[in-house]
């Protein structure tokens, strides 16, 4: 039941680096010891990697674990699994778990577990707020301080709604290079609300979250970061407005990051017509113009990174009404199949989206490089020519709750080496 | 047709066939015996997570008049009170055989979900501010017996369509039924994208001469401490129908409200009880509609 910790030699051959021509990879001692053509190593496991897409390890900025606290719908162990199967190496565990991780404790406790399941690094998010109530800072230095060594902070759940606390916590934490993480949406605009506001919402009747909720927050924030000169990032966009404003903020100057979920890149509001609360999620799934907006800003660098918003569910809080459901999807296993669906095979610009630019705004220097000799062997093998059939009881997330369920997707994850030592092979997660 | 859960789920034929028994039912409601044999030993479940009375006992007249066994599982009091969920709950009723569910609910879809969880019908009696198929069948009824026809008539809907399944319903058989709606009210509660199909107007005495339908729709005070509407006095002044705007209607049109009405807030009590309005026959002919439904959905008449 333990991960491999003896230190491995593992020769990946025929393995195409971003796409490029098949060439072999030599994993040793945690890092890429070699890569090239018809390397050879003795006493080496041999991985074949033919006709597969070797890719830096992903990086997912935004994922609810659950544990503390849901331990039913999530554990960070069965997380981790997913993630590596989804072909991470790294994720960023949310804070709004019970009790929140508003403390040093708390995401130490968080970074521990992870390390403990050994899957894949779990970089624990700090909470902005105490208790995510948005009333006064947690102690964001102290967690910055912590073993956990936070970097980004998000009351993601809920939007720091107080002007002048957002400005004081983008201020705060220029000290030790953190970053704010917005979930933003103007709360008074979006009481009750159940899905986007539009034409589907009138028909159905259910209350609307509309887009200027997301909007006006955004573009408040791009504003009070510009002015304090501070870093924010911007989770889960949703709208084509919200990318018109990041693209004017950007060209403005502005340290401001964003990033789009894979299910916000593919489905839309008319997913609501069912009342299959598998498709409440917040922000909520918009229109065919937004999607078409999100994935051209994720294109041209608007949007920086796709992160999951992993959101597992136990079944009794999506087996209901729309209304008393919780908001939340399944992300971490089918991220990179939809993505590969949205973008097509452009190995480079899944990489920087997925992997670079997601470590980079984290913070995490093991992860998000690019695959070459002396680099931190953290990777993902691909096959694309695969296509299959999302099964929610197949997935290794304790909760079912995905939105592709019988959707065929491209993109099958053969195998993931975190630190040079496999955590899936054959597609199988190794513990 | 296995569930009724939304008007959409009705086209032209199928509603003038509810409609038509509808007809057929009435003439019974009028004999001395008002009982047809027709549902005997199949059972109805009234499923209530909304006090309304009013509805729940025209559904339980609806099937008893057609000999049906009538279960009434109210909310209140019950293991769903205690927190059983609707899963739970749907289980219960397959256990008691129900041949068919009348579920009244507070949040929109909820009878969508159940028909996943039963294998008998499920007939809408109001969800959320979603749908109520069966008061707009019934308003339509209404309509034909007053004006002889829908088709080809001007409607007017007129207050809160925002949070009315009232209005939505009745959006949808209207259109189906060939009349020409309009939705009248504040645009803080009248949804622009609600039907490509309607006007919206916010001037009710620019409409008012030339309906021949004004549905007045059930205005909460509560909508106001959400700013709506400034005040109930405004809202009365600029979207009530009292007797001058009455007047203004053409002779032949008639003043409709599905109930409970609050007189002297979107509707005076000379307008409500005048000639012209509906509102007692709009209650005697739900009983026939929900007859004509209940039989269209389980005695398997197609
Ligand atoms: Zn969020």
């Amino acid at each position: 039941m333990t991960v491999r910790r003896t230190p491995v030699t593992i020769l990946i051959r025929n393995a195409r680096v971003l796409g490029g021509e098949p060439t072999d990879l030599l994993l040793r001692d945690g890092v890429i010891a070699e890569i090239g053509a018809g390397l050879s190593a003795e006493g080496a496991e041999v991985v074949d990697g033919t006709g597969l897409v070797a890719l830096p390890g992903l990086v997912d900025l935004h994922t609810h674990l659950r544990e503390p606290g849901r331990e039913d719908a999530e554990t960070v162990y069965t997380g981790s699994r997913a993630a590596a199967l989804g072909g991470y190496t790294a994720v960023c565990a949310m804070a709004n778990t019970s009790p929140v991780a508003d403390t040093a404790g708390v995401v130490e406790q968080v970074y521990r577990l992870g390390q403990e399941a050994g899957l894949v690094d779990v970089q624990p998010i700090g909470a902005v707020t105490v208790g995510l109530a948005g009333e006064r800072l947690a102690e964001l230095g102290a967690m910055a301080d912590s073993a956990a060594r936070v970097r980004v902070f998000s009351d993601d759940g809920f939007c720091v709604a107080d002007p002048r606390l957002m400005r004081r916590a983008l201020e705060y934490v220029k000290a030790f290079d953190g970053v704010i993480a917005q979930h933003a949406e103007e709360p008074r605009l979006t009481q009750g609300a159940q899905m986007h506001e539009g034409d589907v919402s009138a028909r159905l009747g259910l209350t609307g979250w509309p887009a200027v909720a997301e909007e006006s927050i955004i573009a408040r924030d791009v504003l009070l970061a510009g002015h304090v000169g501070a870093r924010l990032h911007v989770c889960h966009v949703s709208t084509a407005g919200s990318v018109e404003i990041i693209r004017m903020a950007k060209a403005r100057g502005v340290r401001v990051t964003a990033e789009v979920t894979p299910h916000h890149l593919l489905l839309t509001h008319e997913k609501a017509e069912s009342y299959d609360p598998v498709f409440k999620v917040n922000p909520p799934l918009r229109t065919d113009a937004d999607v078409e907006a999100l994935r051209e800003g994720l294109r041209d660098g608007t949007i920086d990174i796709v992160a999951t918003d992993h959101a597992p569910h136990a079944a009794e809080d999506k087996e209901c009404e729309w209304a008393y459901a919780r908001p939340g999807m399944l992300g971490l296993e089918t991220a990179l199949p939809i993505v590969l669906d949205v973008l097509g095979e452009d190995w480079p610009l899944i990489a920087e989206r997925m992997s670079y630019a997601p470590a980079r705004i984290a913070g995490l220097d093991g992860h998000g490089n690019a695959l070459t000799a002396g680099a931190p062997a953290n990777l993902t093998l691909v096959d694309p020519t695969v296509r299959w059939s999302v099964d929610p009881t197949g997935l290794a997330s304790l909760s079912h709750n995905t939105p592709y369920a019988g959707m065929t997707v491209p993109g099958r994850i053969v195998a993931t080496f975190l630190r040079g030592v496999p955590t899936v092979l054959d597609g199988k997660v190794q513990k | 047709m296995k569930h009724l859960l939304s008007t959409a789920d009705l086209d032209a034929a199928t509603a003038t066939e509810i409609l038509d028994i509808a007809t057929e039912m009435a003439s019974v409601s009028g004999r001395e015996i008002k009982k047809l044999p027709t549902l005997r030993g199949r059972t109805v479940v009234n499923l209530f997570y909304e006090d309304s009375t009013r509805t729940r006992i025209s559904f339980e007249a609806a099937a008893k008049r057609l000999s049906a066994d009538v279960i009434n599982f109210s909310a209140k009091g019950s293991s769903v009170e205690k927190g059983e969920s609707l899963k739970d709950t749907a289980w219960t009723l397959q256990a008691m055989g129900a041949d068919a569910v009348v579920i009244r609910h507070p949040a929109s879809g909820a009878p969508h979900r159940l028909a996943n969880w039963v294998t008998g019908s499920v007939l809408n009696a109001g969800d959320g501010t979603h749908e109520h198929p069966t008061q707009a069948l019934l308003d339509a009824y209404t309509i034909r017996s007053r004006m002889g026809r829908i088709d080809g008539l001007h409607v007017a809907i007129v207050g809160d369509v925002l949070h009315s399944r009232v209005a939505r319903s009745n959006v949808l058989l209207l259109n189906t039924l060939g009349a020409k709606v309009t939705l009248v009210g504040p645009p803080t509660l009248v949804p622009t994208d609600l039907n490509a199909s309607v006007q919206v107007a916010y001037d009710l005495d620019a409409v008012l001469p030339q309906a021949d339908v004004v549905m007045m729709l059930r205005v909460q005070k509560e909508r106001m401490t959400d700013s709506y509407f400034p005040s109930a006095r405004e809202y009365s002044r600029r979207y009530g129908l009292d007797g001058a705007r009455l007047r203004r209607m053409p002779a032949h049109a008639i003043v409709m409200h599905p109930g409970p009405m609050n007189r002297g807030m979107e509707i005076t009590p000379e307008v409500a009880d005048s000639p012209r309005s509906t509102i007692v026959e709009q209650v005697t002919n739900g009983v026939s509609v929900r007859m004509a439904c209940l039989y269209l959905l389980l005695g398997g008449a197609r």
